[in-house]
């Protein structure tokens, strides 16, 4: 078996330009059976149209796109046996829901019994049930969404395609929502692209996730990966993971690196490190301690203080950097604090940039 | 209150001649007893009206359709150009179209001309006038703009996610549009084809003046019988049966088409540019786009030659002579129309006609803004007269008032009365739209602010109708300039319109008559062009028309 053949869906060096400008620049990934990917990015950064590209609903400019290592270039959409669940939904609002779910398996000219007992497992499975006979503009959000991932179910696709579906509904019905999907898209058994642009959804539903910038790709890996190793400073702003600082090793035995924050001292680093390396620190929200005046110190200033429930989001200024930290009491702005670096949460990072 | 000037003018001269048809016919009396013969006369106008509305508007729909398409989905060089172009044939008088038609396809047309010229022939070899087909052909230009704009409009709303679903549920691209993208336009479709089917059935001149004597509609055969047999009661038991067969067609369209709107300056979303389409779209899209340049622009091209004396295909004088011609006095022809006279009695009346129109209209929507009790009962009394044909107005008025001052006056009062009937429901869905955009919100705070109900009139309505007044203004004036059917029956032998000439000059014959008809109609052309011109910069503040 060669390598290609391990992956479902393969993306080649695509390139995709709009109104002259490349819109997606030289993208290659590739999917594993029955994965979740997340792309997730900024508004703009080309994920909806390289979903478009997958499906064959959009042409492109340079690059392959392959199912199993065979190119995808001469197959029309409806031949791809993809689903795509879209945005807005695109629910038919002159078909009842069961016509809707049951589209795809009329298409395929299935027997009408067949479908029948497709399209009541499918309803089940959103738990919308009762629902067959609705019309679909009658529905709220949060249904039309199930109706939607029903109908995208249904056919059986080999490869789901999901275009931020939980764009349109209110913060509380997307997060139960998210679960759900996860489960029911494990529970097809399929591969999986998600598109979206927050990164809880893409935190929680992914087995990766695919960072994309500008029609680059920034950063692909599990949400582990993405959080623990960040693989530049856009990735770490993007994801809201803290502040990169620089610093430098002093010693390699005991391992000591020295910051803004003071020398913090780790178990471990990395081989290559020399003293006086110079290296990228990520200082995460709770990468530091509060300690009482007295004690041995840095001193920074608290610039805003807001409650946010576990914690005080506190914006302090270190030598006129600025750090975000989360404290269990309130500081009001102005105060002089005290604080000590924790090793465990200030995070040496692989890269180097400015 | 607002009710009382409308309800007055609808009275007199909208509903007591229908009641005086009614009461002509007889049916009431006597019932419908009628002679085989009698018979014959109501069932072959009405079987051919129905036949001729349906080739007609299927025709319309096999051309129309696919320019919806092309229109909603892509970018092309003379596009600004097209979408004008297919305004055109809104307000062109029927006499007008009849003439450009006749100078193209004509015995005496460019192309015969032109063939006659080439090959030796002593005979015109096109001989499509006076057919069932130049019948056709007359609506089919008059109405792929309907088809197209409306359904163009829609289509251009349609989420594409709809097509590009069903794509990935399996379905071709055909399948697509059977099963999705068709059933999703129907209301559209439906609403565009039943308007078409509406005004093909009520035609008039372009059945008289392009059909010959051969074919009458129920319209023609309403005038031949009042005007030609002096059949009065025929004539009213067909009217009869024109205002319940329209009445229940603008019923039916008023049901399905409350979503639809006419934009009158479409702006559809940047589609693909048509260069980049596939080859094999491109291809057909560019040839269908070639026919429908050569279905609106070769007639009036066509128009405007014939309306000029070219030496080579032997016209006599200068190239002016038609032009010059209708400014001179010819007394001692008996069968004289004074141009330039038929030209200033149709600006007069157009005036007269606006200055009754536009107020009325004014007061009827200020009205159904109005949510009384009463007034809602109103509303639908008042869009009535949108169920009717123009010659049954015609005639109607006639009827009731040939006995009046209103007749016997030397001045044909009754004639922009008429006018003012045919252009009224247009005005109202003109206004409306751009009324109810107002909120009401802004009546409040004015009157908060002390504003007397006229002062909120004056200094809030005013000035934002002030566009759509105008388009009111500019429609009232050319259907005043161009509106044949009333005027035939209306029209006196000292005050001719400019229609009236041209179709006196159409039905004689002879070079010089031909000529005169053909510059007279270029000339009325012009006006309405004109006028059509303004309107386009006037909607481009947004203004549409309700239907």
């Amino acid at each position: 078996m060669t390598k290609s053949e391990l992956h479902s869906l393969g993306v080649h060096n695509l390139v995709k330009f709009y109104e002259g400008k490349p819109l997606i620049d030289g993208l290659s990934f590739s999917l594993q059976e029955k994965e979740v990917l997340c792309l997730l990015g900024p508004s703009g950064s080309g994920k909806s149209t390289l979903l478009r590209i997958i499906a064959g609903l959009e042409p492109f400019d340079g690059g392959r796109v392959t199912w199993h290592g065979k190119d995808l270039a001469r197959i029309p959409p409806e031949h791809r046996s993809f689903g795509f669940m879209f945005q807005d939904y695109a629910l038919f609002p002159h078909l009842t829901v069961y016509e809707n779910v049951a589209f795809g398996m009329r298409m395929q000219h299935l027997p009408e019994k067949t479908i029948a007992h497709h399209v009541a497992a499918e309803l089940d499975r959103v738990s919308m049930s009762s629902f067959a006979d609705r019309k679909v503009q009658n529905l709220s959000g949060g249904e039309q969404q199930r109706i939607a991932l029903a109908r995208t179910l249904a056919p059986e696709p080999k490869l789901i395609m999901l275009d931020e579906p939980l764009g349109a509904l209110d913060r509380k019905l997307r997060e139960q929502l998210t679960v759900e999907i996860r489960q029911i898209l494990k529970s097809a058994g399929v591969p999986a692209i998600y598109v979206t642009h927050d990164q809880e959804e893409a935190f929680t539903l992914a087995d990766r996730i695919l960072l994309l910038s500008e029609g680059h790709l920034a950063q692909v890996g599990t949400p582990e990966d993405l959080y623990h190793n960040p693989s530049s400073s856009w990735v770490v702003n993007f994801l809201g993971l803290g502040t990169v600082i620089h610093a430098e090793i002093t010693s390699i035995k005991p391992p000591i690196v020295h910051s803004a924050l003071g020398d913090i001292r780790y178990k471990a680093l990395r081989e290559q490190y020399t003293p006086g390396t110079a290296i990228n620190l990520l200082v995460r929200p709770d990468g530091v301690n509060l300690v009482k005046w007295d004690q041995k110190g840095i001193i920074g200033m608290v610039k805003d203080c807001v409650f946010q429930g576990q914690y005080y989001r506190t914006e302090v200024t270190i030598d006129n950097v600025k750090f975000i930290f989360e404290f269990p009491d309130h500081n009001p702005p102005g105060k002089l604090i005290k604080i000590i670096p924790n090793a465990d949460n200030v995070t040496v990072l692989e890269f180097r940039d400015e | 209150m607002l009710w009382a000037l409308p309800a007055l003018f609808l009275t007199a001269f909208y509903f007591s001649p229908l009641i005086e048809i009614i009461q002509r016919s007889e049916i009431l009396k006597q019932g419908l007893h009628l002679t085989s013969s009698e018979w014959a006369i109501i069932t072959k106008p009405l079987g051919f009206t129905i036949v001729q509305a349906l080739v007609s508007t299927l025709l319309t729909l096999c051309i129309g359709l696919p320019g919806a398409y092309i229109l909603s989905h892509y970018r092309f060089r003379g596009q600004g150009l097209f979408k004008a172009l297919l305004i055109v044939p809104f307000i062109l008088p029927t006499v007008v179209v009849s003439a450009c038609f006749n100078s193209l396809l004509g015995p005496s047309g460019l192309i015969n001309v032109f063939l006659m010229a080439l090959l030796h022939l002593e005979s015109p070899p096109i001989l499509i006038l006076n057919s069932f087909w130049a019948i056709i052909l007359g609506h089919v230009f008059y109405n792929t703009s309907i088809i197209m704009l409306i359904v163009a409009e829609a289509w251009s709303n349609l989420n594409p996610g709809y097509a590009a679903s069903a794509r990935m549920l399996g379905a071709n691209r055909m399948q697509a549009v059977l099963k999705v993208t068709l059933p999703l336009l129907a209301p559209a479709i439906l609403s565009a084809a039943l308007l078409v089917f509406i005004f093909d059935f009520t035609s008039f001149g372009v059945v008289l003046l392009l059909g010959g004597p051969l074919y009458a509609t129920l319209e023609v055969e309403i005038y031949v019988q009042a005007i030609q047999m002096l059949n009065l009661r025929m004539s009213t038991i067909l009217s009869l049966i024109q205002i319940i067969m329209t009445l229940g067609l603008a019923l039916v369209y008023a049901r399905i088409s409350s979503s639809q709107s006419l934009e009158l300056n479409p702006v559809f979303k940047p589609g693909v540019q048509l260069k980049n389409a596939p080859t094999y779209q491109k291809i057909l899209s560019l040839g269908l786009l070639l026919i429908l340049f050569l279905l609106f622009i070769s007639p009036l091209a066509a128009l405007i030659i014939r309306s000029l004396a070219i030496p080579t295909y032997g016209s006599p004088g200068t190239i002016w002579t038609y032009y010059l011609a209708l400014f001179t006095n010819r007394s001692n022809d008996l069968f004289y129309v004074p141009p330039a006279e038929a030209i200033f009695n149709s600006i007069v009346f157009g005036l007269i006609t606006v200055a009754v129109t536009v107020p009325l209209g004014i007061l009827i929507v200020m009205a159904l803004r109005q949510p009384s009790r009463a007034d809602r009962l109103m509303g639908p009394i008042m869009m009535l007269p949108l169920g009717s044909s123009a010659v049954t107005l015609g005639l109607g008025l006639l009827l009731v008032y040939n006995d009046t001052w209103l007749y016997r006056v030397h001045f044909p009062l009754l004639l922009p009365v008429a006018h003012a009937l045919v252009a009224l429901p247009l005005v109202v869905r003109v206004l409306q739209p751009a009324l109810e955009g107002i909120p009401p919100s802004l009546t409040h705070a004015a009157r908060m602010l002390g504003a007397t109900p006229w002062q909120v009139f004056k200094s809030i309505y005013m000035p934002i109708l002030q566009g759509s007044i105008l388009i009111s203004v500019i429609f009232t004036f050319s259907i005043s300039l161009g509106e044949f059917g009333a005027t035939t029956f209306l029209s006196r032998s000292g005050y001719p319109t400019i229609p009236i000439a041209i179709f006196r000059f159409l039905t004689q014959p002879g070079q010089m008559n031909y000529g005169q008809a053909m510059a007279m109609s270029t000339i009325l052309m012009t006006f309405c062009v004109l006028g059509i011109y303004l309107i386009q910069i006037f909607s481009k503040s947004g203004a549409t028309i309700k239907k």
